[in-house]
């Protein structure tokens, strides 16, 4: 069972819909125990960094994360929710879950931020990207919402790249840990596609 | 590449989808989630639905119609029509819209701006902005169509983005329903000036006028209603033709 994180304000529905398409066993929970029962987790996001890691940690939810991810229970973070697994974001200027070493960084202001709408990913073709892109053509376009994006310090795990101003990180995959910046639930078909590959490569 | 988005857009009463012309003379167009459905299949990258009555009954049939839409559409949409407070707006979402769009009750209260940006992020708050030429100035109008302000809508639409708005919907009462070709002076004047993307609507009537708002107007994103809800166009048909053109678009 996926254990999708209910943090307070994010947008739930839209993953809990696709989940439900999906036919994906799944419960939403702010519950410890919960939390470390399930065999996965997802962190969605919507809202600032520095908002969602007020939250997680009145809801004592960052240690758990923290600790449940370090024993290799799978985690996709979506959006914010990936920006959270960093070590700190500049929005809010915020100290992260650290699970992924780096820093999340503003768009350079010569683009609009944020960026909304659907943009390319051009993935990384390793043995592991490949699992997860499966009957996913290269550069097919997902939808974006941010205004904020990671910047590993560990390149290797960058498996996808975006091009917006410079090109960015919108996928990184390390083990047992999934980022992707788009929205995979809300990026039709492609995305289903995307999320039923994330949830068979954690199994 | 970030494309240019084509975007059908539901005016609703009731339930219903209905389409006015410059904010009057409404006709039937059909059932809210069937139609959302329809234009997901044809390729539409978001929706956009608008509660033009905003009534505390047709609240309730509102988020009835969000529900049932988030269940069944696998894009983006957002919802507008009578969000007066952070309250409002935290039950759109919750019902499973991705953004939702403040019009009137913002520019009474332009707080609920910054209030609805602190708390679900400035992604998700979209000014909607409806601008009628008065004299020699793009004035603000409110109330559906029905209050001239007297402000100009170039200074309402960079205070909003001050405080913090993540779009502009920029809907021209002149051209709208008119079928001529979107307001690109309007459409050009507000890009120029604000760095958020903004949706052109208004006035769709043949596949140039979405060049032309995307070339010359600047505009990140196109919405149309009667063209699609009355079959004249298919989203696909504007697609293929912007992408025949050099235009960016998701096939």
């Amino acid at each position: 069972m996926i254990a999708i994180i209910d943090y307070g304000i994010n947008n739930l529905e839209s993953v809990k819909n696709a989940l439900d398409k999906l036919g994906t066993t799944f419960i939403v929970t702010s519950d410890v125990a919960t939390i470390q029962s399930a065999d996965a987790l997802i962190l969605p996001g919507l809202g600032s960094a520095s908002e969602g890691m007020k939250n997680l940690k009145k809801l004592n939810l960052d240690k758990v994360i923290i600790s449940e991810v370090k024993n290799d229970k799978p985690i996709l973070g979506i959006c914010l929710g990936m920006q959270l697994l960093m070590s700190d974001s500049e929005e809010g200027d915020v100290d992260c879950l650290n699970l992924i070493k780096g820093t999340v960084t503003k768009f350079n202001s010569t683009n609009k931020i944020p960026q909304i709408g659907w943009n390319s990913i051009s993935f990384n073709d390793d043995t592991n990207v490949q699992r997860l892109t499966e009957g996913i053509s290269n550069n097919s376009y997902f939808y974006f919402v941010h205004s904020y994006y990671c910047q590993p310090n560990d390149t290797n795990i960058v498996k996808g790249i975006t091009p917006y101003g410079q090109d960015y990180c919108s996928l990184f995959v390390k083990e047992n840990i999934v980022g992707v910046q788009f929205h995979p639930e809300k990026s039709g078909k492609v995305g289903f596609q995307l999320l039923k590959n994330i949830i068979n490569y954690f199994n | 590449m970030l494309t240019k988005r084509i975007i059908p857009c539901l005016d609703m009463t009731e339930g219903k989808v209905v389409k006015g012309i410059q904010f009057v003379n409404f006709r039937d167009a059909g059932d809210p989630v069937e139609l959302a459905k329809k234009y997901d299949d044809q390729g539409a990258d978001e929706l956009v639905f608008l509660d033009i009555t905003a009534t505390i009954d047709n609240r309730n049939i509102l988020l009835d119609v969000v529900k049932r839409t988030a269940k069944e559409v696998t894009i983006p949409f957002t919802v507008g029509g009578g969000i007066l407070t952070k309250k409002d707006m935290q039950l759109v979402l919750r019902a499973g819209a991705d953004k939702v769009g403040v019009n009137t009750g913002a520019f009474k209260r332009p707080a609920l701006i910054s209030e609805c940006a602190q708390s679900f992020g400035t992604q998700c708050v979209v000014l909607s902005l409806d601008v009628k030429r008065i004299g020699n100035q793009w004035n603000v109008i409110i109330d559906g169509g029905r209050t001239d302000t007297g402000i100009s809508a170039i200074e309402w639409a960079q205070r909003a983005v001050k405080l913090g708005v993540g779009e502009i919907l920029l809907t021209s009462i002149d051209t709208d329903g008119m079928k001529k070709g979107f307001d690109i002076e309007l459409t050009k004047a507000v890009t120029q000036v604000v760095n958020i993307p903004v949706i052109a609507s208004g006035g769709a009537g043949k596949l140039e006028d979405f060049k032309d708002i995307f070339i010359e107007g600047k505009a990140d994103a196109a919405l149309a209603a009667s063209l699609f809800h009355f079959g004249e166009l298919t989203i696909n048909d504007v697609k293929k033709y912007l992408r025949n053109n050099n235009i960016s678009v998701r096939l």
